[in-house]
């Protein structure tokens, strides 16, 4: 065996894997055996496979640092980035299966074609700023951003999304968003410069309200984000704030004004921005975009 | 190699290539659930042994006369119950699970639900009511408001004519303190507390009372993320308060005063 990175020059062990080979029109798995060394992730034995054994494995990756999101396989049935996978957290001995993302169609082998997030995030209008202050910069304190930041630790791996039982299971595509791109609308909605009010489409055409909360996507979360907790719940509340509380409904009657986001949209001015789906913050010439609710 | 030829598994019920025991979770949580919902059905009905010295059983707080009104099995925590029942129902955290472990939807990450169903719908249509969860919070505040008073009048004891009343701790004054310390920790963590106090805020620096706002939503949420540590240990405790008072009426077991 060649001197890995790592090796202590020990005996080599071997390791078996499973790994699901086959196109979308069919598959199945293939047994093999690899020589094992300290340190050993799981895409170094696919890697393995890939030199000595089936050069014909279609596998993705770039990074090998669990940076790019390339990875994502399900190991042993959990979905997992197969290059921060040790084998060493598997038992010896036994058979480690190794499988393309379930939520996905298969292209070939351990890849899948996962478009259908690009699609998704396409659809999402992109941050617009309010005008910069008069000396031309924008300002914003640490405590206004310092929620959203834990969401921009994204790799977009999309283990959240294959993992979620909206897509993965009832297969709410066209109607779902999903987890990424929940907390994705989340960072743009609690952003203290952005000025499109997201809150209606984030209900109507990302569907929120298919999330029932079961956390899935926050468990496989490689950079461990609490999307479920900081993102999608805080999401729902503000939805609620415009659909599902009769307080505020009554308060809105009673004060003569429409839901926020049924504001007229307004002629964008210096210091007014407007934005689609009418709701706009108001600078009041101080540059501050306090937000008009 | 030997290349044995199985196929992947559909998504079957329960089907999955998870090797670890994913049903012990939703297991467990199927059991102390039913078993909560069992005990307090049963207490719902009894309708007695809820009330010794100072003490209150937290199933009948506030204590409603129910007797008079002529309606059979009425009991005052008929009434009552409903209330921390909607907040516990509608909770965040345990939609997570009770969606696991009663309607397995899903059972468990990453394993089957049995094919696909195209009549799944999540919040949006039948289970539109768990968006009302912050007025089953308003409910929620006002009972610790109630069980507060209890504990407050857990230290007056009175003497065997009844007539003195006099300051003391007895095991059942710290019983009935725990629980509501509980519930006060699992209501003051909730997520609509935290959207309510400062997480529909975007912008702390500029909104009105930004900076105060931004505090307190920070407290809420250091206590958020201990949510499903209160939301057990409160269900645990207020379970043990009333069994503890049930058992020291029926002199099964006799309470201690420590001061
Ligand atoms: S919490 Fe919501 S978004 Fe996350 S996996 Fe569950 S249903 Fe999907
Ligand atoms: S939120 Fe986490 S799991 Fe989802 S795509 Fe981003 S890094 Fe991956
Ligand atoms: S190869 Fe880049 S995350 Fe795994």
């Amino acid at each position: 065996m060649a001197a890995h990175p790592g090796s202590n020059g020990s005996k080599a062990k071997a390791a078996k894997l499973r790994v699901f080979r086959g196109t979308a029109a069919g598959g199945d798995f293939q047994n093999y055996e690899v020589e094992t060394y300290p340190g050993m992730v799981v895409l170094d034995a696919i890697h393995d496979i890939q030199a000595k054994q089936s050069p014909d494995l279609a596998v993705r990756w770039n990074c090998k640092a669990g940076r790019c999101g390339s990875c994502s396989a399900e190991v042993n049935g959990k979905p997992r980035l197969m290059c921060m996978t040790r084998m060493s957290a598997y038992p010896e001995g036994e058979p480690i299966t190794v499988t393309p993302m379930r939520a996905f169609p298969i292209i070939k082998d351990l890849v899948t074609d996962v478009s259908w997030n690009f699609e998704m995030a396409k659809k999402i209008p992109p941050f617009k700023p309010r005008p910069r202050d008069a000396d031309g910069n924008w300002r914003m304190q640490q405590i206004d951003i310092d929620r959203i930041q834990e969401f921009r630790k994204c790799i977009e791996c999309f283990l959240c999304q294959n993992v979620c039982h909206v897509v993965r299971d009832h297969q709410k595509k066209e109607v779902f968003s999903g987890p990424r791109f929940l907390i994705h609308l989340a960072t743009l909605d609690m952003h203290p410069l952005d000025t499109l009010d997201r809150r209606e489409m984030v209900k109507r055409d990302f569907g929120v309200g298919f999330c029932n909360i079961t956390k899935c996507c926050t468990e496989v979360c490689p950079e461990h984000i609490t999307i479920t907790d900081n993102g999608i719940i805080p999401l729902k509340e503000r939805i609620a704030d415009d659909h599902y509380d009769p307080v505020r409904w009554l308060l809105r009657k009673v004060a003569g004004k429409p839901r926020a986001h049924k504001v007229p949209a307004q002629p964008t001015e210096a210091g007014k921005t407007a934005d689609i789906s009418g709701r706009h913050r108001v600078d009041g010439g101080n540059g501050k975009g306090e937000l008009e609710r | 190699m030997a290349n044995k030829v199985v196929h992947l598994p559909v998504l079957d019920f329960g089907a999955t290539l998870r090797k670890d025991n994913w049903w012990i979770g939703p297991a467990i949580t199927f059991v102390i659930l039913m078993g909560f919902i069992c005990y307090a059905t049963f207490r719902a009905f009894e309708n007695d042994y809820y009330r010794v010295g100072p003490y209150l059983s937290p199933f009948y707080s506030p204590l409603i006369p129910t007797a008079g009104w002529g309606i059979p099995f009425l009991s005052p925590a008929m009434l009552i119950l409903p209330g921390p029942a909607g907040f516990r129902l509608t909770c965040y955290y345990y939609r997570k699970a009770y969606y696991r472990a009663f309607a397995m939807d899903p059972p468990a990450c990453a394993v089957g639900e049995g094919g696909r169903h195209d009549n799944y719908n999540g919040e949006t249509k039948l289970l539109i009511f768990q968006n009302l969860h912050r007025f089953a919070l308003y409910v929620a505040l006002g009972f610790l408001v109630i069980l507060w008073h209890d504990v407050y009048k857990a230290l007056w004891f009175r003497d065997p004519y009844g007539t003195e009343a006099s300051f003391g701790v007895g095991v059942g004054t710290l019983v009935l303190a725990l629980n509501t310390a509980l519930l006060t920790g699992y209501t003051f963590s909730c997520h609509s507390l935290r959207h309510l106090i400062g997480g529909s805020v975007d912008s702390y620096s500029t909104a009105p009372f930004g900076q105060l706002r931004h505090a307190l939503w920070r407290g809420v949420s250091r206590l958020n993320q201990n949510h499903m540590f209160f939301a057990w240990t409160s269900l645990f405790a207020v379970a043990l308060a009333d069994l503890y008072v049930r058992m020291v009426s029926l002199r099964v077991i006799q309470d201690v005063r420590i001061l």
